[in-house]
């Protein structure tokens, strides 16, 4: 009697399946965001991904029908079909199956040379949507002007909105220099107003991608990369990393929200409610590795904090790359001048403390153990631990968000 | 002892190296350590041992040493399969706020592990495996141009693939990704051995494939039997030929980054760090310059594959000879100007990123022109789906749809919303797996014959066919749709329950591949079993074109009593033609080079080298590279190089060959 009931049930659970399979398919084909994404430019690259798809596929179908129809037709068995053992050339055929593919690609060569001329994530964005236009000065003409001006106040008039992303281990910095503030895993930005996006990483590379507004761009340390883009539609949105950083990668994601102007003041005055203030120490704190952080605010941000990031001297006491390249505090010596215009910086003397040494230059007592690094670790007795491999920093956060506005962070463990 | 003795010996090695915490190694390790042993034990109770060092390990004839290769590669398939198939399940159960069964340290290592092994010890011992075996054979030679170097190659490859697979039980693997990009590889963000692993592994490998590659060069060029000018070389020894340049050109690329960033890691040097002048973007330039022609190196032997298989069973001359030997000459060039299409979003400018998407695009011509010409060598043919064939349909199917996806990841706007995301993943799987791996199943399954004397089995063929065909379908497509849902590659855990039945698909479709590897295993087994039902005694199972299919299954060590002369492209098919008469008389002796143990010295010598270096052992270190130059020099002393086959072994085994084809009625 069991038996035969528990067969029933796992024939009924193998037809909901069945039912259920499709449906789950169908349902998520809704939310295939890369094919129906709500930013300007993600919907550019989106019609490319298409049109580019629908110019191959004239050759592709083609070549699969006529494998298969060949293979068929002339099988050993269907001695119907003409067989000549000797036949190997034709000039007509030749010039075909050379010339088309050629056309084809001419086609696709002269759609991604303007395609990616337009949609170069350096160049500002000449249109909010179609049919409506930039300004030359990038401010949308027609009543948004007046709605921008309304909303963003006077530092926000005539710009794309400016965002100073930081990639660290393993969430994201926001900063927002027009308005002084700063978040982590959460970014805002109102809807139509182009954003300006200006990209550096404090570690290792990762990407920044939020799949609804617009295309990848990686982050790299000791360098800065821009991406232009524009939201259209209201919403909340996902963003992440889409270039393997190591350990705590699963988790680098926040949220992004398209919101009304209005929206995004009473975001901004929410951040500035809650939010302590991000100086030089909390900086370095909070780049410490750490994962699946919870959004955190800040109030007031030290000025140039995002170029002491891209030039690597966040940390009182290094010298910026600029003024490495420049010959200027870094050296006093020969060697300062040295560092060449357009790689990323030299070490003054003062820092060579810090600097990795190489594995023979160790002493015997310095090689450290090699230990296998999934050990389960102690996350109490490690605390934060700076080394980015450490599995101290697996699921905790060593930073509670500050509860008073202007107070720093604490760190936990 | 005290601490600082006990590091001078052993470097970093400590007891803690051994993942003794974490079960699924440790069960590995006793599954190796059972087999291992019960392996040694029968191999001593059978007493093999001298035979297999005598006859294969020092062996330098390029058949023995190209079946070695082909047994490293589907060893190590079974290991990159493995890691596979724990990351379809990872990725499978990791939703609603599991995390899976992996921890992230052990993800890494199991991605980073499956593509190097997939890449430098599944499919390029493949690949040069089958051309090793092939190539002489069907340039009507005896041997390469450098039988020790060739032994010697091997056995560096295969010192590759111990020292990863050392790290599955010493220590770790690298976390980094299959390419180990700067700064995450740099001793900053990775200190540990894992890195090291990688390195050493892939330098000592690089050598042997390098060398093999500079081989196959000098034998193609130089050894070629009388009449056969470049313009009558079989299509499979002209895509040999321009892959082994593609590997003499490229390799050195990755030897040269690769002891940048060694450098970097061992004496602090700043070559791709974040400070200090380096610049972990001309890592990321260099690794492709030598990623993208390695495409190629895969790609370009199983389009041979394809076009001697295609033209065998349509029973019809290939089409358009010329125009296939042009396109793998630009193939081979352009495959030197596309590698920035690699990353399109690191930022270049407008400009440059349309230069190398419209390289890229160019690519696809010739490609597209070789898929035509085999489409056309099968139109107005007698096709025979023998496995070989069935392979080959499938390839043009699957590696058309590739081929497609990758221009499109070549147009940079569109790469900018699916460069490392599952639809990538896809993407080069869609065309390593149907291109490359289709290509090997239908090389393994047209050249077993004459490699061993007995057909295939048909049967468990066919199922390990259709469970890798069906399997891959399964498992790829998912991920296809995946990217375009905008899910990253390497995720670990995932949110959105929303795509867990993707995963759950595609975690099935790996399944079904496990089938046709495991059918692949039984097919090969249950043809050993019934070898003498399958035995072919022509030497010409299927009505074959080249010159390979002229001489016994297997061949002599010799290949050929007499060389061959050739007068027109398919050399045998003419002499079937023609009526060509075999010699029967008039033997000589052969001149033949002898084996050496020295190649096997140097790979264990390289072995102990790179443990040493990965765990700062420097004393043994020091010592293993001091015993490998000494090595290296002793052997130039060696003068006791060839033999003569004396002229009564040829006469002994020709005359057996001419016994055994009278019974055919040939």
């Amino acid at each position: 009697m069991t038996v035969v009931t528990q067969l029933s049930r796992t024939k009924i659970s193998a037809r909901k399946w069945l039912v259920a399979m499709p449906l789950a398919l169908l349902t998520s084909g809704c939310d295939w965001v890369v094919m129906s994404p709500s930013g300007d430019i993600a919907v550019q690259q989106r019609d490319l991904v298409l049109i580019s798809t629908g110019l191959m596929l004239l050759i592709i179908v083609p070549v699969i029908f006529l494998t298969l129809f060949f293979a068929f037709r002339y099988r050993q068995s269907n001695k119907a079909a003409k067989y000549e053992p000797n036949w190997d050339h034709s000039v007509g055929l030749e010039l075909l199956i050379w010339g088309v593919p050629l056309l084809i690609i001419i086609a696709l060569g002269a759609l991604t040379w303007t395609s990616t001329h337009l949609l170069d994530p350096y160049r500002p964005l000449g249109r909010i949507k179609p049919d409506t236009p930039t300004l030359a000065n990038n401010v949308p003409v027609g009543n948004l002007v007046d709605k921008q001006q309304v909303g963003n106040g006077a530092n926000g008039a005539g710009k794309p909105l400016e965002v100073q992303v930081v990639a660290l281990d393993w969430k994201w910095l926001f900063i927002y220099p027009e308005y002084g503030i700063a978040t982590v895993n959460e970014l805002a930005a109102p809807v139509d107003r182009p954003i300006r996006f200006s990209m550096t990483s404090s570690s290792v590379m990762n990407a920044f991608y939020i799949p609804a507004l617009a295309g990848m761009i990686y982050t790299m340390p000791g360098m800065q990369t821009t991406l232009n883009a524009v939201i259209n539609k209201p919403g909340n949105y996902e963003g992440f990393s889409s270039n393997y950083s190591g350990a705590g990668f699963s988790g680098m994601r926040f949220r992004f929200h398209g919101v009304s102007d209005a929206g995004f003041d009473a975001w901004i005055n929410q951040v500035k409610q809650r939010g302590g203030g991000l100086n030089r120490a909390s900086y370095l704190q909070l780049e410490k590795p750490s994962e699946k952080v919870p959004v955190r605010y800040y109030n007031a941000v030290e000025p140039d904090m995002f170029k002491l990031v891209v030039e690597q001297c966040v940390q009182p006491g290094k010298v910026c790359m600029s003024q490495m390249m420049h010959g200027g505090k870094g050296g006093g010596d020969s060697h300062a001048g040295m560092a060449m215009p357009g790689v990323n910086g030299g070490k003054g003397p003062q820092d060579s403390s810090e600097r990795v040494e190489g594995a023979l230059m160790k002493d015997a007592d310095q090689k450290g153990s090699g230990k296998h690094w999934t050990a389960p670790a102690d996350i109490k007795r490690d605390g934060a631990n700076s080394a980015p491999g450490s599995d101290a920093n697996r699921n905790h956060t060593m930073l509670t968000p500050s509860t008073k506005p202007g107070t720093r962070p604490v760190a936990n463990g | 002892m005290n601490d600082t003795l006990l590091k001078t010996i052993f470097g970093r090695l400590t007891l803690e190296s051994l993942p003794l915490h974490e079960p699924i190694v440790v069960a590995t390790f006793a599954m190796v350590a059972i087999g291992g042993a019960g392996l040694v034990a029968a191999l001593t109770y059978f007493k093999v041992w001298g035979y297999l060092w005598n006859q294969w390990f020092t062996s330098v004839d390029h058949k023995k040493i190209g079946i070695m290769y082909i047994i490293l590669a589907i060893v190590m398939l079974l290991r990159g399969f493995s890691d596979a198939i724990m990351m379809r399940a990872q990725q499978a159960m990791a939703f609603n706020g599991s995390e899976g069964y992996l921890t992230a340290h052990h993800y890494d290592q199991v991605f980073t592990a499956h593509g190097v092994i997939m890449i430098f010890f599944v499919a390029m011992p493949l690949v040069t495996g089958l051309m090793n075996y092939v190539v002489p054979l069907q340039i009507g030679a005896r041997d390469v141009s450098f039988p020790f170097l060739n032994n010697f190659s091997f056995w560096m490859t295969a010192a590759g693939a111990v020292i990863v697979m050392m790290s599955l039980f010493i220590g770790e693997f690298a976390r980094t990704g299959w390419l180990a990009m700067p700064p995450l590889s740099g001793l900053a963000y990775s200190p540990d051995v894992g890195v090291d692993y990688y390195i050493w592994a892939l330098q000592i490998a690089g050598i042997g494939t390098l060398l093999s590659g500079v081989n196959l060069v000098a034998t193609i060029v130089k050894m070629r039997a009388p009449g056969m000018t470049m313009m009558k070389m079989p299509i499979f020894t002209w895509t040999s030929l321009c892959t082994n340049i593609l590997i003499v050109a490229a390799f050195p690329v990755l030897t040269a980054v690769l002891a940048m960033l060694s450098l970097d890691r061992y004496i602090g040097t700043a070559f791709f760090t974040n400070d200090s002048g380096g610049n972990p973007m001309m890592y990321v330039n260099l690794i492709w310059i030598w990623g993208h022609p390695e495409v190629y190196i895969l790609v370009l032997p199983a389009f041979g594959i394809f076009s001697e298989v295609t033209s065998t069973f349509s029973g019809k001359r290939l089409f358009g000879y010329s125009s296939m030997v042009y396109a793998t000459l630009v193939i081979t060039i352009l495959a030197y100007l596309v590698w920035l299409h690699h990353f399109f979003t690191m930022g270049s400018g407008a400009s440059v990123n349309s230069f190398f998407g419209i390289t890229t695009m160019i690519i696809s011509i010739p490609t597209g022109a070789k898929i035509f010409n085999w489409l056309f060598t099968m139109y107005k043919g007698r096709i025979r789906f023998e496995l070989p064939m069935m392979w080959t349909i499938a390839f043009m199917v699957t590696f058309t749809i590739g081929g497609m996806t990758g221009v499109l990841l070549a147009v940079p706007p569109a790469d900018f919303v699916l460069h490392n995301s599952l639809f990538l993943v896809a993407h080069f799987h869609n065309v390593i797996i149907g291109g490359t791996l289709f290509g090997m199943f239908a090389g393994i399954n047209y050249w077993f014959p004459k490699a061993f004397g007995f057909k295939l089995n048909e049967t468990w063929g066919k199922i390990s066919f259709w469970c890798w065909v069906v399997g891959f379908y399964f498992a790829f497509m998912p991920l296809y749709v995946l990217g375009l849902m905008g899910v990253t590659r390497r995720m670990r855990y995932f949110d959105d329950p929303n795509l867990q039945i993707w995963f759950v698909i595609a975690a099935f479709g790996a399944a079904l591949i496990a089938a046709g590897i495991g059918a692949f295993l039984m097919q090969i087994f249950v043809s050993i079993r019934n070898r003498e039902k399958l035995a072919d005694l022509t030497g010409d199972p299927w009505n074959g074109r080249t010159l390979e299919w002229a001489t016994s299954s297997p061949p002599p060590d010799y290949n050929f009593a007499f060389t061959p002369i050739v007068h027109d492209l398919d050399a045998w098919y003419d002499m079937k033609e023609r009526k060509a008469v075999r010699p029967v008389s008039g033997f000589k002796s052969i001149h033949m080079p002898s084996g050496t143990g020295t190649g096997v010295v140097l790979a264990g010598l390289s072995v102990a080298f790179g443990f040493a270096m990965i765990w700062y052992i420097w004393w043994l270190a020091g010592l293993t590279l001091v015993g490998i130059f000494a090595t290296t020099i002793f052997h130039t002393f060696n003068y006791k190089r060839d033999f003569h086959i004396p002229v009564e072994d040829v006469i002994a085994s020709e005359d057996a060959r001419t016994r055994q084809l009278a019974t055919q009625g040939a």
